[in-house]
């Protein structure tokens, strides 16, 4: 009897199929360890000249050649801390007010809107920042703020409108949507009958919230916090448009500062010297290090979470 | 626990009801506000020249950014097509065949911290790794960079789709005795086709509007692209350039600029997200 043609052995693509998709899985770690590399290996130059040092230096002179990366680490380390304060509080109770209070056609429907504020391209956060909200803090927000602060260092100064605190702001705006709509999801996973037993008890509906929602989903918010933070750090384009780009620590949020993403963005295509660039790279590589680390540690933490919750978030 | 009487609670509570709807509020007011601005003064740039005339010098009447829109497509087109394959094969890879494994892990581990890099790095990456060897700006490292950011997040969103994927349709394609690669390209992602396709729109529209990547790669450039071998004009970095420049008239540009790119973002993601809402409810 003819054996059946069509049991032939073919040629067997499969092993082939398998090994390309690994091959592109292991180029994304590839990817990953070549920015690390050609970071250190671009910044080589300021690293044997500065060291440790270069952490710590306030001097950014391109024409005696001394560079330090302290004014801009402070204007990251002090824009992105205006920001957590601000967002996460806003996007607990905008969560809060989603979760709880709204109808669920308002709830879908802000809770879009807030979305979108995340696909507003950065840039066009830097043009409204410059023309329309800089001018507007200028005018109403910092003088009122200068004038009910008394002596605090921290309002002092000319209300030019860029600055510190105004970056701090629209940073707050961006990532608000990212610690919001984790958050929102969180709440969401707390189950109704842990909840409904708090309504039992006679409990407002902010008691529950504070006692049984915001205790039970906390590690979840932490974890929308690392995120947010992450962004914030290494936001470019909206930050370098408003904040000013001057190499000096002053301690009033007023004053015009730069950040190491904005120094970057404004310096590298000028840098002509070897020195002046690699001490550029090595901003960059201070900037990478520290997004990995909270990136990983935010990872971390999500993870720890969505096993005990046993949920995916 | 200390009493307190019902008045005081239920006041507090009204205060944290009327707070959190005024924050839902703020946030709404500045996406208005934002969007207004960009509409009201994008507008008036907005004629038939400024798609296709090339930039005006400052002080003189007219131009358009026909060469800068020209470069972003090319350049998000080819991003496009550097990025999409690798990334879906790279979810289809933490998946298929990587579901619980080590090597698995360690590449979604990657792909999140890639996704959280900032753009910025990415453009300083691509500048060591391209500009300074092959000596010139250009526009095809302006795409790779693009690529390069759009990756992990392909990659994540095709994992993700594919995972909503049933196993009973592998398992019946198997017994049907047809090879992995078959189910995989012609059963599951035919599946997942929607998914799939909504995520790779809203990964290109997000990477349409970056500029810090372009900054130092693609750079900027007043002439229409001949080649993407050289620099390459295009729109945000042409903002960033035109909105820090003295002139009333190029702002008016970037301000015209700006509307199209909100309008091409946000238009995408809007219709994106409608689509899969649409989806989703009708299932």
């Amino acid at each position: 009897m003819d054996k059946p043609t069509n049991l032939k052995p073919r040629l067997n693509v499969d092993p082939a199929f398998r090994w390309l998709t690994i091959a592109c899985g292991f180029f994304i770690l590839l990817l990953l360890a070549g920015i690390l590399i050609e970071l250190v290996h671009g910044s080589r130059l300021s690293l044997d000249k500065f060291g440790l040092g270069f952490l710590f230096s306030q001097s950014w002179n391109p024409v005696t050649e001394e560079y330090g990366a302290a004014s801009s680490i402070y204007g990251t380390l002090v824009s992105t801390a205006i920001a957590m304060l601000i967002a996460v509080p806003l996007s607990l109770i905008i969560a809060l007010f989603l979760v709880e209070l709204a109808p669920p056609r308002v709830s879908r429907l802000v809770g879009g809107a807030i979305e979108l504020l995340a696909a507003i391209p950065s840039i066009i956060y830097g043009m409204w920042g410059l023309f329309v909200f800089a001018p507007f803090m200028a005018d109403h927000v910092q003088p009122f703020l200068a004038r009910i602060s008394g002596n605090l260092p921290l309002f002092q100064g000319p209300p030019m409108g860029i600055g510190m605190l105004t970056a701090g702001i629209i940073l707050a705006l961006m990532i608000l949507p990212f610690i919001t709509s984790v958050t929102r999801d969180v709440f969401r996973m707390v189950p109704a009958v842990v909840k409904e037993s708090g309504y039992g008890m006679g409990s407002t509906t902010w008691e529950v919230t504070r006692k049984v929602t915001i205790p039970y989903g906390i590690e979840g918010v932490v974890g929308a916090c690392f995120l947010g933070l992450g962004r914030a750090i290494g936001e470019t384009m909206a930050v370098t448009f408003v904040i000013g780009n001057r190499h000096e620590i002053s301690l009033s949020l007023f004053s015009a500062g730069n950040s190491i993403a904005s120094t970057l963005a404004n310096e590298f295509t000028e840098a002509a010297e070897d020195i002046y660039l690699s001490s550029l790279i090595e901003l960059g590589l201070v900037l990478f290090a520290v997004t990995v680390i909270l990136q990983i540690a935010a990872q971390l933490w999500l993870r720890r979470t969505r096993r005990k919750m046993g949920v995916g978030l | 626990m200390r009493e307190r009487s019902i008045a005081v609670r239920r006041l507090t509570d009204l205060l944290v009801r009327a707070l959190s709807s005024l924050a839902a509020l703020i946030g709404i007011v500045f996406l208005g506000w934002i969007l207004y601005v960009i509409l009201v003064r994008g507008m008036g740039a907005i004629n038939w020249d400024f798609f296709t005339e090339l930039p005006a010098p400052p002080g003189m009447p007219g131009g358009g950014m026909g060469s800068a829109i020209v470069g972003t497509l090319l350049m998000t087109v080819l991003a496009m097509l550097i990025g999409v394959p690798i990334g879906l094969l790279a979810g289809v890879f933490l998946s298929e065949f990587g579901r619980g494994t080590r090597f698995a892990e360690w590449v979604r581990f990657c792909t999140n911290i890639l996704m959280g890099t900032p753009s910025i790095i990415i453009g300083v990456f691509v500048y060591i790794l391209l500009v300074v060897p092959l000596k010139s700006f250009s526009g095809y490292a302006g795409a790779v960079a693009l690529a390069v950011i759009m990756l992990p997040v392909v990659a994540r969103t095709t994992e993700d789709m594919l995972g909503l994927v049933p196993n009973a349709l592998r398992e019946s394609a198997m017994a049907l005795g047809a090879p992995r690669w078959k189910i995989t390209l012609s059963i599951v992602f035919r599946a997942a086709r929607t998914g799939l396709i909504t995520g790779i729109m809203l990964a290109v529209a997000r990477v349409s509007g970056e500029t810090a990547p372009l900054l130092f790669t693609s750079l900027n450039s007043p002439y229409w692209p001949r080649s993407l071998g050289e620099p390459t004009s295009n729109l945000t970095v042409t903002i960033f350039n035109y909105a820090m420049s003295p002139y009333d008239d190029w702002q008016a540009m970037a301000w015209g600029a700006s509307f199209l790119i909100t309008a091409g973002v946000l238009g995408a993601t809007v219709l994106t997200r409608g689509i899969l809402w649409y989806r989703s409810r009708n299932q």
